[in-house]
């Protein structure tokens, strides 16, 4: 099995923060690998870092055996063409419809007819089951549909690599579960690679087929979806089964309480 | 002591590295070869956005401040019996100073604003990033288009802001005040020169459009991705360009006076 | 959504709102007069003093501007102000002994150049020169000339039950 995207050893720095420091991660085609850690582990800066908008400080990451960082712009452009990215807020354009939404990258890209635009377009919002929304306003979707048409987007032109992030926070059950189907069917059907950046344990866990865990930009944990879930470190203990207080400490740290209480007495 | 010294010394660095980034979006969405196929229709949509939407704030401004100003002109003439001097002080008061100057600071109101805004939440809402992840370069889509439509807009805006103000004085002017039509018309066409007023005040607003519309734009490309980000890109860059203009304005029209 | 159609044509006729108020501001505004080098023919005066003539003043027989000064030199050798005319082609009657003078418009306007047209049969062509001028009035010289007359004035009703029959 080949890897799609491999990072090794990779390091970046943000106002003097490691946020990453010497990870590695391979990413294996046709699967679902899910990178999971908790809020403000840099999850979404890794996406960046794969997609080319950000640079690593050491260390390198291989996008389709091309090495992302060391692309000219042009280089660059044409890797993009062949990665989906789902946006957390969806980041569709406000001033077009669903239809015209989805309609962009092939617009842009391909020099197809519009009525081959248009089945297209219809097809992938067949697969995402709004075709019948198409000529609706995004400020007229609810978070749900909103995302699901910037997933339809994000499929238009057909990628080998589709990268979700936080694709589920903020939903109400039904459309996480649809989403969940979605990302599953989608991957089996398309022969797609899904990278799902997510802090939602047991959804994720549900579909992933291999799980990365990142805290204080290390690796804490990878393994099977399975093999996590029995995983005994204390870090991926507490991530996983979502303890309040642990390795990440419920306190932020401040002094005493009774020093607090007792107040800050003028000298 | 030391402390402010630095402290001013840091905040005029963080300055100039502003101006710096700001000149280098500029260069790169200028000198960047355009796809006129793809970018026209792009650039029209803007002059649209920009400048046909502007056309009411402008048409109505423009009818009253020469009217405005050929009243109060009159009533101050008219003490040294120069009333017949109306059209002429009309004419290059407009074409000198108010057409560029207000046409700008309006734009920068109504124009400026909304691109900046626009900008700011297009950043906000991701829409920008999803733009380079679908391999599509945001500064040629969505900044360059709004870049040449400020350019574009703002000297027609001029224009008709110009014809507009002194059919606005010669309302009240021969309308109103009853001064004789035809020394109205022949004391201004004597007293106005086409070169140094009207095409001197065509080039102001040109650089003035430059400015406004640049200084919208930077504030948007750069403002935070909150929404208190965008109030306050939005507030600079209408403050920040009607500096800009009325600085200029000084600057410009000492060189022209100076005749270059 | 606008369509694409009618957001062009509100461009189109903002664009032709514009021209249109360029044409007004050249026409109307500035009495911008399609001036043309090749229309006009060049001719040159000197006087001694120009007084605030400017280039582009206009140059004017009867009160009817019939071209512009184009040039002002100083002349090295004469030390007088040499003016060049450049007067509309089909003004082409003007007789080469007429006189140029330089008055003001108004009490405190421009100067311009006024031409008395005289009686010869020639008649001024390109590089001709006008023999006879008059240089403008300088407001000095003009108080200096009355306040002479008018204390010289006082002299001279003394002397002239003298000189009467001398001074005819």
């Amino acid at each position: 099995m080949n890897n799609l995207v491999k990072i090794d050893k990779l390091c970046f720095q943000r106002d003097n923060r490691f946020i990453f420091n010497d990870v590695d991660i391979a990413i294996p085609s046709g699967k679902i690998t899910a990178i999971m850690g908790p809020s403000g582990s840099g999850k979404t800066t890794l996406l960046r870092l794969i997609g080319g908008q950000l640079l690593p400080a050491s260390g390198t990451v291989t996008v389709f055996d091309k090495q992302v960082h060391s692309l000219n712009r042009k280089q660059l452009y044409t890797l993009r063409k062949r990665m989906g990215m789902l946006f957390q807020s969806g980041g569709l354009f406000t001033h077009l419809n669903v239809f015209e939404n989805v309609a962009f990258p092939l617009r842009e890209h391909t020099k197809l007819t519009n009525a081959m635009i248009r089945s297209l377009v219809l097809m992938k919002l067949e697969m995402v089951g709004l075709r019948g929304a198409r000529h609706l306003m995004p400020s007229e979707l609810s978070g749900g549909m909103a995302r699901r048409v910037a997933l339809a987007r994000a499929i238009a032109l057909d990628p080998d690599l589709i990268m979700y992030d936080e694709p589920f926070s903020g939903q109400d059950p039904i459309s996480m579960g649809v989403l969940v189907k979605l990302i599953r069917t989608l991957n089996d059907a398309l022969g797609l690679t899904s990278v799902i950046v997510s802090h939602d344990v047991q959804e994720t866990l549900s579909i992933a087929d291999y799980v990365y865990i990142i805290g204080d930009g290390k690796l804490i944990g990878h393994g099977t979806a399975r093999s996590i879930s029995a995983d005994i470190s204390e870090q991926l203990k507490q991530f996983i089964h979502g303890l309040p207080d642990g390795p990440v400490p419920f306190h932020y740290p401040a002094n005493k309480l009774q020093q607090d209480l007792i107040g800050e007495q003028p000298v | 002591m030391m402390d402010h010294v630095a402290t001013i010394g840091r905040l005029g660095l963080l300055a100039l590295r502003e101006y710096g980034k700001a000149g280098l979006l500029l260069a790169r969405v200028v000198f960047y070869p355009p796809n006129l196929r793809k970018g026209v229709p792009l650039v029209i949509q803007q002059i649209y956005a920009e400048g046909v939407l502007s056309l009411l704030i402008i048409i109505v401004s423009s009818l009253f401040i020469g009217m405005v100003v050929a009243l109060q002109g009159y009533h101050t003439l008219a003490k040294f019996g120069a009333s017949q001097e109306l059209g002429p002080l009309v004419a290059l008061s407009v074409t000198r100073e108010l057409g560029p100057v207000v046409t700008a600071i309006l734009f920068a109101g109504r124009a400026g604003s909304a691109v900046a805004a626009e900008i700011g939440l297009m950043k906000a809402t991701e829409q920008l990033s999803s733009m380079e992840m679908m391999a599509v370069d945001p500064l040629k889509r969505v900044i360059a288009p709004r870049l040449w439509g400020g350019f574009i807009s703002m000297p027609l805006l001029t224009l008709i802001f110009n014809a507009v103000a002194i059919y606005g004085s010669y309302l009240v002017g021969v309308k109103w005040l009853a001064l004789d039509a035809g020394t109205f018309w022949s004391n201004m066409q004597s007293s106005v020169d086409f070169r140094l007023d009207v095409i001197n005040g065509i080039y102001k607003s040109i650089v003035f459009g430059l400015v406004v519309i640049w200084i919208a734009v930077y504030q948007g490309y750069k403002s935070a991705p909150t929404s208190a980000g965008i109030a306050s890109a939005t507030t600079r860059a209408v403050v920040y360009s009607s500096l800009a203009v009325l600085s200029l304005d000084f600057v410009l029209t000492a060189m022209m006076i100076g005749e270059w | 959504m606008v369509s694409q159609r009618t957001i062009e044509s509100f461009v189109g006729l903002f664009l032709l709102a514009a021209t249109i108020a360029l044409i007004v501001l050249a026409f109307k505004v500035s009495g911008l007069t399609s001036f043309f080098k090749g229309e006009s023919y060049a001719v040159t005066a000197a006087f001694d003093n120009i007084g605030q003539l400017k280039v582009r003043a206009p140059v004017k027989i009867g009160g009817v501007t019939i071209g512009e000064v184009s040039e002002i030199k100083l002349d090295s050798q004469t030390y007088k102000a040499v003016v060049t005319l450049r007067i509309n082609k089909n003004v082409n009657d003007i007789p080469v002994d007429s006189s140029a003078g330089i008055l003001t418009a108004g009490l405190l306007g421009d100067n311009y150049i006024e031409l008395i047209p005289m009686y010869s049969k020639d008649f001024l062509r390109n590089g001709s020169e006008i023999q006879d001028t008059h240089s403008a009035i300088i407001l000095e010289k003009l108080i200096g000339q009355l306040i002479f007359k008018l204390s010289g004035g006082n002299d001279n009703t003394k002397n002239d039950s003298n000189t009467k029959g001398a001074n005819q």
